[in-house]
């Protein structure tokens, strides 16, 4: 290799040298925008000492005066209504613009934006207020990003052909040998590879669309999915399938949804109020109610 | 025997080249100044950035890297399982269309538009949807005989279109060689297709194994893309994926870079080799 033994070489490093402390004061942090993991500036949260912290002019907003909240797109059924979080149907989207309404924010002042889930634990400034998108609460994600309170109960459910072999099937046990399908990211995933545990490996798909039709190919015996899900697909869109029962809740903490915060974000206790508002006064259960299906006859597989 | 006296260097050459040490060792140390300067303001702009804690905490995390080392070790193995059944399959398959497309009888005619039409829509459907329309529209069609196995079927896929890319490659080295060799070999005597085996195909495909190597480095990494047909066992990427969704963590798919970098690297350094073997022997051939 030839280094530059000219004389001419000093003056070559110099410009090197030179032409990358541009480069490097042209990609130093940009403090004008206030980062993300500083405090919040001193006029949203902290200036309002008059009015409660959770009165909406004093809550720390992404944009002020509108409620931003996220989801992945697309949105699905039961959670979602025609991939369209903004028209208040579906059980997420009616939550949502239940929780932004107890907190003073009417239907015009909700604004959504897509956020793939993938990208919703990502370090860095998010660009919404809150994340509702079935997201179950942990406790190892729950070190990246802020939960809220869970606003609703998750159970398992298996979901299988009636012509398949395991259509009668009224244990756990007796999974054992089937080919198991799961979405990638969901708890339904830890379920079947640790409550089933199955002989082979639990196949892990993008979602549950890929699942669904892995499930109709014969390319996998049984889908787990949380219930309402397994509702929506057993009843409207594999008309072949049926679920075959719900998982033991019995099993430790029940596990729940929970809308999904940059950590540190001073909003997560005024949406807590909210949700907590709404369960006392059995608005949550009465969403619930109309738009998961509230079928109690599912067996439990033991 | 007349012992003539020994040669000594000039002083005027010992003090040449002790210039000529000097400036390379004064060369030598700007390089390396220079280069540790910039490394270090590299570093020192990542490190001293106000994300660098949560970015090292979400994308260097060991212990992250430690738990998810094992499945995504194991994931690796159908990586490596998946290419090289894939890389013989998509030879052949790019053999026999580039072939098919040189031929020039009028009897051959629609086998050589059914090779023009398969290269063109193959290359240019992305490798993803082709992945997920034989994944899972193949096995819909309830045919007999069609595997519904997600491993047979990505191999299917995958062969279908790197196939079309390795084609085009193949029939370039093909074009590559130049018609006198032909024409001289056909005066010899030899028929159309020992022409082609014996002295066409060989300076083609070693004019070629440049190019097909990093096909086949881009092979290995697309392998990860049959992970949405559900395969088990899952491979790298995808068990990374599945830790990373639990645990928001992203580690694992670093974990899993490393993993394919530490195989096409190898690759990358063999081919390289071969293109420069080939060179020097093109450049120290004998006299014309």
């Amino acid at each position: 290799m030839n280094l530059a033994s000219r004389p001419t070489g000093r003056l070559g490093v110099a410009a090197l040298a030179g032409v990358f402390m541009l480069a490097v004061s042209a990609c130093a942090p940009n403090d004008s925008n206030g980062s993300p993991t500083g405090t919040p500036p001193p006029s949203s949260a902290n200036a309002g000492t008059s009015g409660s912290p959770c009165a909406k002019p004093n809550l720390n907003l992404i944009k002020p005066g509108t409620l931003t909240i996220a989801t992945d797109s697309p949105a699905y059924d039961p959670w979602f209504s025609h991939n369209d979080p903004t028209n208040g149907k579906g059980f997420e989207s009616a939550v949502a613009y239940a929780v932004a309404n107890q907190m003073g924010f009417s239907a015009q002042q909700v604004s959504w934006v897509d956020e793939p889930f993938n990208k919703s634990f990502a370090p860095g400034a998010k660009d919404f207020d809150f994340d509702i998108n079935q997201i179950s609460i942990t406790s190892s994600r729950a070190k990246v990003v802020d939960f809220s309170d869970g606003y609703y109960q998750v159970d398992q459910a298996a979901i299988v052909l009636k012509s398949s072999p395991y259509a009668g099937v009224t244990s756990i046990a007796a999974l054992k040998g089937a080919t198991i399908g799961a979405q990638i990211g969901t708890t339904s995933l830890l379920a079947a590879q640790n409550v089933i545990s199955p002989t082979h490996e639990v196949a892990v798909f993008d979602d549950t669309n890929s699942a669904k039709q892995a499930l109709l190919n014969g390319q996998i015996d049984a889908i787990i999915a949380d219930l309402p899900t397994a509702f929506y697909i057993s009843a409207a869109q594999i008309p072949g399938s049926t679920i075959l029962g719900q998982f033991p809740s019995s099993s430790g903490t029940p596990e729940e949804f929970g809308m999904l915060f940059q950590k540190g974000n001073s909003l997560v206790g005024c949406v807590d109020k909210a949700i907590s508002a709404l369960k006392n006064d059995g608005s949550l259960a009465k969403i619930q109610h109309r738009w998961l299906s509230q079928d109690v006859n599912v067996p439990e597989l033991h | 025997m007349a012992s003539a006296p020994t040669w000594q260097k000039s002083a005027l050459q010992v003090e040449r080249e002790r210039a000529r040490r000097q400036r390379s060792f004064r060369s030598f140390v700007i390089a390396t100044v220079s280069t540790v300067v910039l490394l270090g303001l590299v570093v020192w702009a990542v490190l001293s950035s106000p994300g660098w804690p949560s970015v090292r905490a979400t994308f260097f995390s060991w212990p992250d890297a430690e738990a998810s080392f094992p499945a995504i070790a194991r994931g690796f193995l159908v990586n490596i399982k998946m290419f090289l059944i894939a890389e013989p399959l998509i030879l052949l398959v790019g053999l026999g269309v580039a072939l098919s497309r040189g031929t020039r009888s009028a009897v051959m005619f629609p086998l050589r538009a059914l090779a023009v039409i398969y290269v063109d829509l193959f290359r240019g459907v992305p490798t993803l949807l082709l992945v997920y329309l034989v994944g899972f529209g193949l096995p819909a069609l309830q045919l007999q005989g069609v595997p519904v196995d997600a491993f047979a079927l990505g191999l299917i896929a995958l062969t279908l279109s790197y196939g079309a890319y390795v084609a085009e490659v193949i029939r370039a080295g093909i074009e590559s060689v130049h018609p006198d060799q032909r024409a001289a070999a056909r005066s010899l005597g030899l028929s159309e297709s020992q022409t082609t085996r014996s002295v066409v195909l060989p300076q083609a495909l070693r004019r070629v194994t440049p190019p097909l190597l990093n096909d086949f480095v881009s092979l290995q990494k697309d392998t990860s893309l049959i992970a949405v047909l559900g395969l088990t066992p899952a491979e790298a990427l995808r068990q990374a994926n599945v830790y990373t969704s639990f645990h928001f963590n992203y580690t694992p798919l670093l974990v899993a870079a490393v993993f394919f970098i530490a195989l096409t690297i190898p690759l990358a350094r063999f081919t390289d080799w071969l293109g420069n073997r080939a060179l020097a022997r093109q450049h120290s051939a004998g006299p014309a």
